[in-house]
């Protein structure tokens, strides 16, 4: 049968930096529209597989922002983290639909899961929301200074292996397990590995949270 | 040093091996005969091949076919087995005889990344990729190997997220130097990952099952998260590029939940998303898992529900419930069987 694929566009780097041991935020010229909370697919060269990324910029930046870490056996991380200004990647019009709607919602992401919600607060998401963040160490907190300067007490940020100001050492699985005034009419937007997803969503259920009211993206 | 497994091997894979080992190119296909047609466990029952090749071979590799670790068998003649892989970790197999055919539900992943709510392996997380040949294991090593007319790949795992290594294993099993199955004999199953789905579609003959369990965008994702990335329609538009012709089949399942996606609204959305795809809806009996808020539709619902699809010309069965005594539904066994690192997690 005929191979048929999505189109990938050819799109230069802005810019490229290592926020992070291991944790490189790209910039990529923008050619299009996209809703906060899209999807871009990604490759080097149109004809390679591509990998899905989450877009981590807002719809009033001039770029695409891309929020990735190396994975050491991935083919494509490590050549991305290597791109120069100038250099070209083929990427797809974004798409996906985990899009957050303006009521009140709680956001729960770990480690890069977090750039949907970058890209909601960098386009303006920031009221009636509040973001509980987690990470092993205090240097994976991305974006920390965006979500404090946005968010201000709604950014809650729990870190399992450091002590640090304004951080709550601990499990962000912990303090949602213990909280017992958890409400149950908003939605909870969850974001990042599927194990985190899976354990966040069933301590959810386990305090009433109805089902439907569990968006969640996971990134395989 | 741990030996390398050459059972799962393409005949290419092998060829490279002997030719590596300095042995003749048609040592290759004496392996695949050896393995693949009889079923030997070791290079010395491999009696055509020379005491060098044997010798050769036994220093580097070994066959690596493993049987089930346990079995446990339902009322109703439903098997399903437990095979250990590397690192105590654990995958299903559910073998589900019947009075004309008799499939093996083979596993492709060690857990799964997806995370849908009404799925127990789901519950484990993702913890590997299954080889080629970890996954025709469950087929090899089944003691009613001989009397299997089917296979499918709706164990544990998405396959699209494993296309690779179910690709190989694809070729091993409708290969003639393989199993030489028909590729009508297997389905396999994907909660929809368009890219990969499409390689599957060019690169195999097997039939494709789509778990759809809704037709409306928002009440998809809170079952499947997939769908804020592959939606149904898209996953749809996909199918619509490509013709299938008469033999190879396209089915959608769909587990009825109460309350939830088994309303007369659900048959007309289900009846716009499909019209014109040449299809079948299988309609599956929810076997509820522990804490889920899920309950499964009643009989009468279900009999309701495909009566109304029907009357629309889609093509509609009820699957009938298999093994629930035993839980056939992939994911119990081996979550239970699940020796459970202590991981540091960041959250």
């Amino acid at each position: 049968m005929e191979r048929k694929r999505k189109k990938l566009n050819p799109l230069s780097v802005i810019d490229i930096s290592e926020i992070s041991s291991g944790v490189y935020y790209l910039k990529l010229e923008r050619t299009v529209d996209f809703i906060p909370g899209q999807v871009i697919a990604l490759a080097m060269q149109p004809e390679l597989e591509p990998r899905l990324y989450s877009i981590a910029s807002g719809i009033k930046d001039d770029y695409i922002g891309i929020l990735f870490d190396i994975n050491p056996e991935g083919e494509l991380t490590p050549q991305l983290a290597s791109l120069s200004i100038g250099e070209t990647v083929f990427a797809s019009d974004p798409f996906g639909k985990f899009n957050c709607s303006p009521e009140r919602a709680v956001w729960i992401a770990t480690g890069t899961g977090i750039a949907p919600f970058v890209s909601m607060v960098r386009s303006g998401r920031t009221d009636n929301v509040q973001l509980i963040h987690g990470a092993r160490y205090l240097k994976s907190f991305f974006f920390s200074t965006l979500f404090k300067t946005e968010l201000v007490s709604d950014y809650l940020r729990f870190c399992t292996a450091e002590a640090g100001d304004g951080v709550i050492s601990g499990r962000l699985t912990d303090y949602l397990r213990n909280k017992d005034d958890l409400s149950t009419d908003i939605k909870y937007y969850l974001c990042g590995s599927s194990q985190m997803v899976i354990d966040v969503r069933e301590i959810l259920l386990s305090k009433g949270i109805p089902f439907d009211h569990i968006i969640a993206e996971i990134y395989f | 040093m741990e030996k390398e497994v050459l059972f799962g091997k393409t005949l290419k894979e092998l060829k490279d091996i002997v030719s590596q080992l300095g042995l003749p190119g048609f040592t290759a296909r004496q392996l695949t005969e050896w393995m693949y047609k009889k079923h030997v466990s070791t290079f010395d029952q491999m009696t055509n091949l020379s005491k060098k090749a044997r010798q050769l071979l036994n220093e580097q590799y070994v066959v690596g076919l493993v049987p089930p670790q346990s079995v446990q068998e339902s009322v109703d003649g439903t098997k399903k087995y437990l095979f250990e892989t590397k690192g105590h970790q654990f995958i299903e197999a559910a073998y589900l005889p019947e009075e004309n055919r008799n499939t093996l539900c083979v596993s492709s992943q060690v857990g799964c990344k997806m995370g849908c709510l009404f799925c127990m392996t789901a519950r484990q997380g993702f913890q590997r990729q299954l080889t080629a040949g970890e996954i025709v294991n469950q087929i090899a090593s089944l003691p009613e190997f001989e009397t299997l007319t089917n296979v499918v790949y709706m164990g544990m795992g998405e396959p699209m997220d494993n296309i690779d290594q179910v690709l190989t294993s694809l070729e091993i099993l409708t290969s003639d130097w393989g199993y030489a199955w028909s590729p009508r004999r297997i389905n396999v199953s994907t909660i929809g990952v368009v890219p990969a789905m499409r390689r599957f579609i060019e690169e195999s003959e097997a039939h494709l099952a789509i778990s759809l369990h809704s037709p409306f965008n928002k009440e998809r994702n809170q079952l499947m998260p997939i769908e804020s990335v592959y939606s149904a329609e898209q996953v749809v538009a996909a199918l619509r590029d490509y013709d299938f012709g008469r033999q190879r089949r396209i089915s959608f399942e769909y587990i009825m939940f109460k309350g939830v996606n088994d309303s007369a609204e659900h048959v007309k959305g289900l009846t716009k998303l499909l019209n014109g795809i040449r299809c079948r809806l299988n309609l599956i009996h929810f076997h509820p898992i522990p804490d889920s808020p899920l309950r499964g539709s009643d009989f009468r619902t279900m009999e309701w529900f495909r009566d109304q699809l029907s009357k629309k010309g889609l093509t509609t069965t009820i699957r009938r419930s298999r093994g629930e005594d035993i839980y056939a539904a992939c994911g119990l066994l081996s979550t239970k069987e699940l020796i459970k690192q202590e991981k540091e997690k960041d959250y």
